[in-house]
């Protein structure tokens, strides 16, 4: 019963990302002539990505390769990195130098894109359905709220945080089951820091890129 | 053979539960302590040595049993099949699920589960289709731990559990309940049937070990805080979501 809970909410967070983050280069023009509201925008991204995966049966053979190349040329643009990064870290964020936070904000960010280019290849049959915006704690912050819908089973709820930036309005937290995918690092990276200081941390992330993916099983 | 075992352990296992559960209530919840040491210690895992263990215990496990079996299955079962699979233990669920919501005084709730179960049972080919869903009857998802929630038994300190994963202290008191609650006992094919559904359970699962293994360079504390951030969520049935407070504060310095 427990792996089955496990099994819902890990299926939820290996559709969460890819759902957010595919609007189609049309579209990413259109948003410069004026900021489209946050959950039409959302909406729009996830119709393109479901579109793309049910067109793709190389990513959903498993080509994570391709999933990662859809990822970096449109999506990486509506998404706030050094924001999201400064999630992660937490308090120790300040205690960084420039060039450290430079460089665990490019780290945690190919750390994202590995993960949920892998994660891209698990689409299956889940719809997604996009509720209306809600305000956020500040003005230029609004929560998007959303549903992936699996038949046989509950509903995930993955809610997007985004903050208006000029003109665009820009992703920076992915909720899950009340859970920010972002803060959820942040024991992980202050135990780490704790231990190793900042630059521990960076070796770190650094080492994850070679870690066995896929069938070479063996972790750590 | 097995039905009389369960019924005879029913009450054993029911004191059990509350022993573990009563001793729940005190150590939830407390983040002092916490930052005196040098090296952050999670307030809410004060067995973390312990826990570590068990988990690359179950990780092996899963390696050279599970996974193995999951993927065999997967193999020599067409997808319609596993949808017919997981439709049809999932309607099992749904009685104990109503049982539950009746317990945490959701009342609408647990007659809409039971009906889903009625529906399902009938309708649904017995329960190998979820009419009920689309039908506008929504699948919840309760449990005996969620229950003792509500009726203010507080999470306990986290514990990884052999074979099941991650909990804390009350949902682990609560799983022999839940357990011995399962409808399976009522069958012949108990153990047969209890293996399908682990194993099934699993099948739905591959390739998330991968995406646990690339999302962090600490499995363990990834999958602990996960757990706890959103069975506080449960519990509270979407009420208790990531503190904002703490994100804003971020957001704003």
């Amino acid at each position: 019963m427990m792996l089955k809970k496990t099994a819902t909410l890990l299926a939820a967070l290996s559709l969460a990302l890819p759902f957010a983050v595919t609007p189609s280069p049309a579209f990413a023009a259109e948003t410069t002539a004026q900021a489209t509201a946050p959950d039409a925008l959302v909406k729009d991204i996830s119709t393109q990505v479901l579109d793309t995966l049910r067109n793709s049966p190389e990513i959903r053979a498993g080509d994570s390769g391709k999933a990662a190349e859809l990822i970096q040329t449109i999506v990486l643009p509506h998404f706030d990195f050094v924001r999201m990064t400064r999630l992660a870290v937490g308090k120790n964020w300040r205690s960084a130098t420039p060039e450290q936070q430079q460089e665990l904000t490019g780290l945690f960010r190919d750390l994202l894109v590995r993960t949920y280019s892998n994660a891209l290849t698990q689409y299956r049959d889940q719809t997604l359905e996009v509720k209306p915006a809600r305000a956020g704690a500040a003005a230029d912050i609004m929560q998007v709220p959303t549903e992936i819908v699996q038949s046989g089973a509950q509903p995930v709820a993955v809610e997007y945080v985004l903050q208006k930036q000029g003109d665009e309005w820009k992703v920076f937290d992915i909720v899950v089951m009340g859970t920010s995918l972002v803060i959820n690092y942040r024991n992980t990276f202050e135990q780490k820091i704790s231990q190793a200081g900042i630059d521990g941390l960076i070796q770190s992330l650094k080492n994850q890129e070679f870690k066995p993916d896929a069938t070479g099983s063996t972790a750590k | 053979m097995f039905r009389t075992l369960s019924r005879s352990c029913l009450p054993a296992l029911c004191a059990l539960a509350v022993v573990l559960t009563g001793c729940a209530s005190t150590p939830a919840n407390t983040p002092d302590n916490a930052s005196a040491s040098s090296v952050v210690v999670h307030p809410g895992d004060p067995w973390e040595q312990t826990n570590r263990a068990i988990f690359r215990f179950n990780q092996n496990l899963d390696e050279a049993v599970l996974l193995p079996l999951a993927k065999g299955y997967k193999a020599i079962t067409p997808q319609p099949v596993r949808i017919a699979v997981r439709n049809w233990f999932n309607n099992l669920d749904d009685l104990w699920i109503g049982f539950n919501s009746m317990l945490q005084g959701k009342f609408a709730n647990g007659v809409n589960d039971w009906a889903r179960f009625i529906f399902n049972s009938t309708l649904g080919l017995g329960g190998f289709i979820d009419i009920a869903s689309p039908g506008g009857m929504p699948k919840h998802d309760e449990d005996f731990g969620q229950t003792l929630a509500v009726w203010g038994v507080g999470e306990g300190p986290f514990v990884m559990l052999p074979l099941f994963g991650p909990s804390t202290l009350r949902d682990a008191g609560a799983l022999p309940v839940d357990l011995a609650a399962s409808p399976l006992w009522f069958v012949d094919d108990t153990w047969p049937l209890t293996i399908l559904h682990f194993v099934h359970a699993r099948s739905e699962l591959i390739g998330t070990e991968d995406l646990l293994r690339q999302a962090t360079f600490d499995e363990y504390a990834y999958m602990r805080d996960f757990y706890l951030q959103q069975r506080r969520y449960k519990v509270s049935d979407g009420q208790a979501t990531q503190s904002y407070d703490d994100l804003y504060d971020e957001l704003n310095d």
